[in-house]
């Protein structure tokens, strides 16, 4: 009996390993599935016009794919749009988030920065989709028009909460004795925070922003109410715009242009992939 | 004294973290039934490691190798299943672990729900009864059997742990500095428990406290870097110790 | 720059929190206040009649409400069997090992592919599936958006998770080894008890997170106005009404999605919420 029950128990510890291996490795199965189809099924559409050139109109491919040729242009517009509007966010959410993080992790203890930190959640939380709507109302109405503008305005309030709780924590976890090594030296806070901390803090807080470029980079629902989509390559910054995820998006619902989906795809996800790695890889550096 | 048959008995054991280094280093002792045995040491002499190979804990960790062999009613225990070693070798920890989630009354109960052994309510009042009466607990606790064990104080919560490791009537017990933990007057009535216990079971103690060990064991062993250095009587080691590194530490110059 | 202007100077920066988050609420609560208006607080969240015919616009948030709890149940469902195995393996089982690393990093990296990726692998992989299966004729609907929503949120539950899990201190572990337990059931017995509140909170983030997915959700759910009567049957999200609708609505039917906009808003923002509160008390306990 006792060794029978003995048994039993064995069997059921030994069916449970067994099951988590089994279970825990069947989720590598979609991302490999997901990268597998992007790859095979883009990296032949990945050609040197397809960077520089825009997208076709519906009617050129139409016309190309019943001449039975690839379609021609690209993505050149939308990577045009990703990169201006990313980097005006960019621009604009790297000092202000690492000044909101500095701001939190100096004052963990009062109750305005504790409202802050709460707040921090909540935008972090809240669904993309919102921020696009928000956006709309903030910018595209006044202005009279989709621009650039509001598109980067977007991706700067989704990026704000990304950069201020990295650099939060990247401070936070710096040893006490750094900075009162620095006080005791004579800097005042604010020197002592631009020269000692903050550079100590350095990999954590790029890291960071990385990170969340990588996060807002692929967002398409808020630039669609934000940005628009444009089908020419434009520098301007009050007109409607064009990004690769909302090419994606464009092509996923146009017949004619279908044949573009995992080249734009391909792209996103290589671009995503290397900010990863990178973070990663700087992120070994220091530790 | 040698007729009695051992009911622990190592031979050449060790155990080895990594292959270059043995944490402990081919030990041989026999342990008498219904004794207690203190091991000393310096801190990283090995003491724990051994202790803990009894009960084969060092199984729960793939890079550790116990070698030799560990003889318990004269079974070798390496090459037994480890839940019916546990079962039968129980352990008591340097600090106390009461399952924090559990009451007092399952956290004695603990051993049977772990092992799937279903009690009756009759057999369990009587054991949680049993147990917490044997650590001398059962008087101060049995009006709040329903709370958390974490709401005890140390010594408390440690007579618990016993109580605990009781419960499934093992034939050793074996101790890691269980009162490393506690205060003076706590260690006191753990001290107290165990003389009265070791009627019931046989107990291996690793303690580095020497006034500890003269207290309460009756046999002692000294181990140094991995290596048993000397084992025999209590009172003969403490007061005539036959290796030079022995009364080194006994008289305080090491560790 | 002497230490007060530094001080003040971060505090005028961090106010830039309140001010977009209060700019938030306000843009959503002013805009949406017509839909609410025209039809009622109540009546707009409990009608299912989703029409723009002019002169009779009829619009109520009921059948998105249900498309989103769907969905996001749904996915927490298919999710468990799949982030609970994956935290053990790396909390657990496989604690600081290498193979632990790796799967840390697969996951990782599901976490970083785009909604809209997602959207497109579920539509051509994913969608021709379950339309072979003969679960559903076109494909589409709320049983696919979900499984697709399931993978997406696996990262976050199980990630949490695992940290939660690795947090158990290994004397209690130990403890209950030594009175004889197999692995199993310190799992079950110590583990899963001691854990619990986190692991639990683990999935109240996860689901803040399916909730306000749009593109993946409007690429698979079919987009119908109507009330879904199955779970293999089409239908539309809070999320994906709005992307589908509000690039040409205006008007009525703009405060209309305006004021789903603000009730997903308020939804995640308390399930956010909770989750948080709830991973605070767990992390001291």
């Amino acid at each position: 009996m006792e060794t029978f029950k003995l048994k039993k128990r064995l069997a059921k510890d030994k069916l449970m390993l067994w099951g988590v291996c089994l279970f825990a490795t069947l989720t590598a199965v979609p991302l490999v599935a997901i990268l597998g189809e992007v790859f095979l099924r883009g990296y032949d559409q990945l050609s040197w016009s397809f960077f520089t050139e825009p997208t076709p109109t519906a009617y050129k491919a139409m016309k190309a794919i019943e001449a039975g040729e690839p379609i021609p242009g690209g993505i050149a517009n939308g990577i045009v749009g990703t990169m201006l509007m990313l980097g005006m966010a960019t621009i604009v959410a790297v000092p202000i988030g690492i000044l909101c993080g500095v701001y939190l992790a100096e004052n963990s203890k009062s109750r305005f920065a504790q409202i802050v930190s709460y707040l921090t959640d909540l935008l972090q939380g809240t669904p993309s989709v919102i921020i696009g709507i928000v956006i709309y109302i903030w910018v595209v109405v006044p202005m009279k028009g989709y621009s650039a503008i509001a598109g980067s305005v977007a991706l700067f309030v989704m990026m704000l909460p990304l950069i201020i709780r990295s650099t939060e924590e990247t401070l936070k976890i710096l040893p006490a004795s750094l900075k009162e090594a620095g006080l005791a030296l004579g800097g005042n806070e604010a020197r002592v925070m631009l020269r000692v901390q903050l550079p100590a803090a350095f990999g954590g807080v790029f890291t960071g922003v990385l990170l969340a470029i990588s996060r807002v980079i692929g967002e398409t629902a808020p630039l669609m109410f934000t940005a628009l989509g444009c089908s020419l390559i434009r520098w301007s910054i009050d007109k409607p715009i064009s990004a690769v995820p909302l090419l994606i998006w464009e092509f996923f619902n146009d017949p004619n242009l279908q044949d573009l989906i995992w080249g734009a795809s391909l792209f996103l996800l290589l671009f995503i992939l290397m900010l990863n790695i990178l973070a990663k890889y700087i992120k070994g550096t220091l530790y | 004294m040698e007729s009695i048959t051992p009911i622990l008995e190592f031979k050449k054991t060790c155990v080895s973290y990594t292959k270059q280094t043995m944490a402990v280093k081919y030990v041989s002792a026999a342990i008498e039934k219904n004794s207690i045995t203190a091991i000393m040491g310096p801190s990283g002499c090995g003491k724990s490691t051994l202790l803990r190979a009894v009960n084969l804990m060092h199984n729960l960790y793939s890079n550790i190798r116990v070698d030799g062999e560990i003889l318990l009613n004269g079974e070798n225990i390496l090459s037994m299943e480890p839940i019916d070693v546990r079962r039968r070798v129980g352990m008591v920890f340097q600090r106390p672990t009461p399952f924090p989630t559990m009451s007092i009354y399952d956290n004695v109960l603990a051993g049977f729900a772990l092992n799937g052994i279903r009690l009756s309510k009759v057999e369990k009042d009587a054991t949680v009864e049993r147990c917490l009466k044997s650590v001398a607990l059962w008087d101060e606790v049995k009006d709040v059997l329903n709370k958390k064990g974490t709401f005890l104080s140390g010594g408390q919560q440690q007579r618990l742990c016993i109580a605990r490791a009781l419960a499934m009537k093992p034939d050793v017990l074996l101790m890691d500095e269980p009162t490393s933990a506690l205060d003076p007057i706590a260690t006191k009535h753990i001290e107290e428990l165990l003389l009265e216990l070791q009627k019931e079971v046989t107990i291996l103690i690793v303690t580095h406290n020497m006034g500890q060990a003269m207290r309460i064991s009756s046999k002692s062993m000294f181990m140094y870097l991995g290596e048993l250095v000397e084992y025999g009587d209590t009172a003969k080691m403490f007061s005539e110790p036959a290796d030079e590194r022995t009364k080194a530490y006994l008289t305080g110059k090491m560790g | 720059m002497n230490d007060k202007l530094y001080k003040v100077l971060l505090f005028i920066v961090a106010l830039i929190m309140p001010i977009v988050c209060g700019g938030v609420v306000y843009a959503l609560v002013t805009d949406a206040y017509d839909a609410f208006e025209h039809f009622g607080f109540f009546r707009f969240l409990t009608s299912s009649e989703w029409s723009y015919t002019e002169g009779a616009e009829q619009y109520g948030a009921l059948p998105f409400i249900t498309g989103t709890l769907m969905t996001t149940l749904l996915a927490l469902v298919f999710c468990i069997p799949f982030s609970l195995p994956v935290a053990l393996f790396v909390g657990e089982y496989f604690r600081d090992s290498r193979i632990a690393a790796v799967l840390s990093t697969v996951v990782d990296l599901l976490a970083g592919i785009p909604s809209i990726i997602y959207g497109l692998w579920g539509f051509y992989t994913l969608r021709p599936i379950i339309m072979a299966l003969n679960i559903s004729p076109q494909g589409s609907g709320i049983l696919t958006a979900s499984l697709v929503l399931a993978i997406m949120i696996i990262p976050y539950a199980s990630s949490l998770s695992a940290e939660f899990i690795k947090m158990v201190p290994n004397d209690l572990k130990e403890g209950a080894y030594s009175l004889g337990a197999t692995r199993l059931e310190v799992v079950r017995n110590v583990v899963f008890p001691v854990a619990g509140s986190g692991i639990f909170s683990s999935y109240v983030l996860a689901i803040g997170r399916a909730l306000g997915e749009t593109m993946t959700v409007t690429m698979l759910i079919g987009n119908t106005n109507d009330m879904p009567n199955s779970i293999t049957a089409t239908g539309n999200s809070m999320a994906s009404i709005i992307a589908n609708q509000f690039g040409e609505a205006d008007g009525l039917r703009l405060s209309s999605l305006i004021a789903i906009g603000l009730i997903l808003f308020l939804i995640t923002a308390i399930i956010n919420m909770v989750g948080k509160i709830m991973i605070k008390r767990a992390r001291i306990a």
